[in-house]
């Protein structure tokens, strides 16, 4: 419908955002009408998604004019941001910035560089920083999940944790169960995504190639190879992050720091 | 270990959260077959200076001396092994008696015995109980178990924080006894705080009262607590 009163273009894009932005609008009054107040997150997520997008959209017709090596800088930058949002998330942990950072950037640049090694991923500026920004997004919140839920298990157990601690017990071991959890379910998103890729949902990738005409079996093939890669990067970044907040978790004399009321 | 030395020393020992002092300057000396009671009123700052005693908090001042030796020269592990802790709450893992009985040595690779984990519950009262669920104890069974495990270390010192505040009557009297006829045994000492005086009195050879977390009197039972 809106095709009819818009040319296509710019005009027709915002109009499309803005009728979406209505419907959030509605949903956000509707979650007020419940005493659920959504409004200033939703609206500032929404604005600043909205300049950002259009930011970046920007950039890329600049950088697909540049060299080669500016997406690795564009790469570096996305990382750089994905780690200060994840540590936004994780107020209360001792140098959250620096662990989601790590994580974030052995993650998702272990994959991001073996992927386009092996040539999984194109080495044009076109195809890398798409691509490995759908990476990093996944390692940020794969991040966010890990630093959160490995934060609530142990300051959950405080008690649990020093009983093991005054029994001699090594902090590693003393907080393994609780690794464990964060890692699994940091991982969980991704691997239903994976498990209901097709069936649930077609991802945005997958619709884009296939409008472009690419062959549908190919699209749906590289597709599940995206999708796999950002489980294999959020998996090393899971790893990496529950590994050094486990660290940072205690101090040097072996007593516990994080504490609910650090948080 | 040397008669001469005492099992545990503190050196003018304090914590301070802020700018606040939650223990300050307590020196006190606890020898072998000693049995201390720390006793004061809520938030004096009993259990902070436990805390404090097997490193589980660091002192902002002073020190702790285990057998002479300085806690801060010594691995954390090996001195929560010397020096170990029973809390107000048993804390117990998911599983049997004897996983629990059984999981400090367990962590530290080091061989538990059927016999030593039947020997262990045999000295707190619960022969028998090797298989039996944690899920299902009592709490003064529990705690009795929290005390088991934490034997199973050999510890040369007993910590013991509250620890019949969470149980009924009748079982506060039983673990009362059980904990005086432990460190009746030879190589142990303890240090118990409790609010109760009462308590105090009935377990201890020797009371410190703290007060605001500093050392108001020490000595013997009866003189203290009669003062």
């Amino acid at each position: 419908m809106l095709e009819q009163f818009f040319e296509e273009g710019i005009a027709l894009g915002l109009a499309q955002a803005g009728a979406v932005s209505v419907l959030v609008l509605a949903t956000v009054l509707v979650a007020r009408r419940q005493g659920i107040h959504l409004e200033k997150e939703s609206s500032v997520a929404m604005v600043r998604g909205l300049v950002q997008i259009v930011v970046v959209g920007s950039v890329l017709v600049l950088l697909l004019q540049g060299p080669q090596w500016t997406s690795v800088l564009v790469l570096a930058g996305m990382m750089i941001a994905g780690a200060t949002i994840a540590a936004r998330r994780a107020r209360g942990i001792p140098g959250a910035f620096s662990i989601s950072l790590y994580g974030i950037a052995f993650g998702s640049g272990v994959v991001i560089g073996a992927m386009t090694f092996l040539g999984v991923i194109e080495a044009g500026i076109s195809s890398l920083v798409p691509v490995g920004s759908m990476v990093i997004a996944s390692a940020m919140r794969t991040s966010s999940l890990a630093l959160d839920r490995f934060h609530s298990e142990v300051t959950g157990h405080t008690g649990e944790v020093e009983t093991k601690l005054s029994l001699g017990v090594a902090p590693a071991a003393v907080v393994s169960p609780y690794v464990e959890t964060a890692v699994t379910a940091s991982l969980i998103p991704h691997i239903d995504s994976l498990s209901s890729l097709g069936i649930v949902w077609i991802p945005g990738l997958m619709a884009g190639m296939v409008l472009a005409g690419t062959d549908p079996v190919y699209a749906a093939v590289y597709q599940f190879a995206v999708i796999a890669m950002i489980l294999g990067a959020s998996g090393l970044t899971s790893l990496v992050t529950t590994l050094l907040i486990r660290q940072r978790a205690f101090s040097a004399a072996e007593q516990l720091v994080l504490r609910p009321e650090a948080a | 270990m040397s008669a001469l030395v005492p099992v545990l020393r503190t050196e003018r020992l304090g914590r301070k959260v802020g700018d606040l002092h939650i223990v300050k300057d307590i020196s006190f000396e606890l020898w072998a077959g000693d049995f201390l009671a720390v006793t004061g009123p809520s938030g004096s700052g009993k259990s902070s200076l436990l805390r404090l005693l097997n490193r589980l908090d660091e002192p902002a001042e002073g020190t702790v001396f285990v057998g002479g030796r300085d806690y801060r020269d010594m691995a954390p592990r090996e001195l929560r092994r010397r020096v170990g802790m029973v809390s107000q709450r048993p804390f117990l893992f998911p599983g049997t008696v004897t996983h629990n009985v059984a999981f400090g040595p367990d962590q530290r690779g080091e061989q538990v015995t059927e016999g030593l984990v039947s020997g262990l519950l045999g000295r707190v009262g619960l022969a028998g109980y090797e298989e039996r669920d944690v899920g299902h104890l009592s709490g003064g069974e529990a705690q009795r178990v929290s005390l088991a495990r934490t034997l199973a270390n050999s510890p040369e010192v007993l910590l013991l924080d509250e620890p019949t505040s969470a149980l009924d009557e009748k079982a506060v009297m039983d673990v009362e006894r059980l904990i005086c006829s432990v460190l009746a045994e030879p190589g142990l000492s303890g240090i118990v705080v409790t609010h109760d005086r009462d308590q105090a009195a009935r377990m201890a050879n020797r009371v410190m009262i703290v007060e605001r977390g500093e050392m108001a009197r020490i000595g013997p039972t009866e003189e203290v607590l009669r003062a």
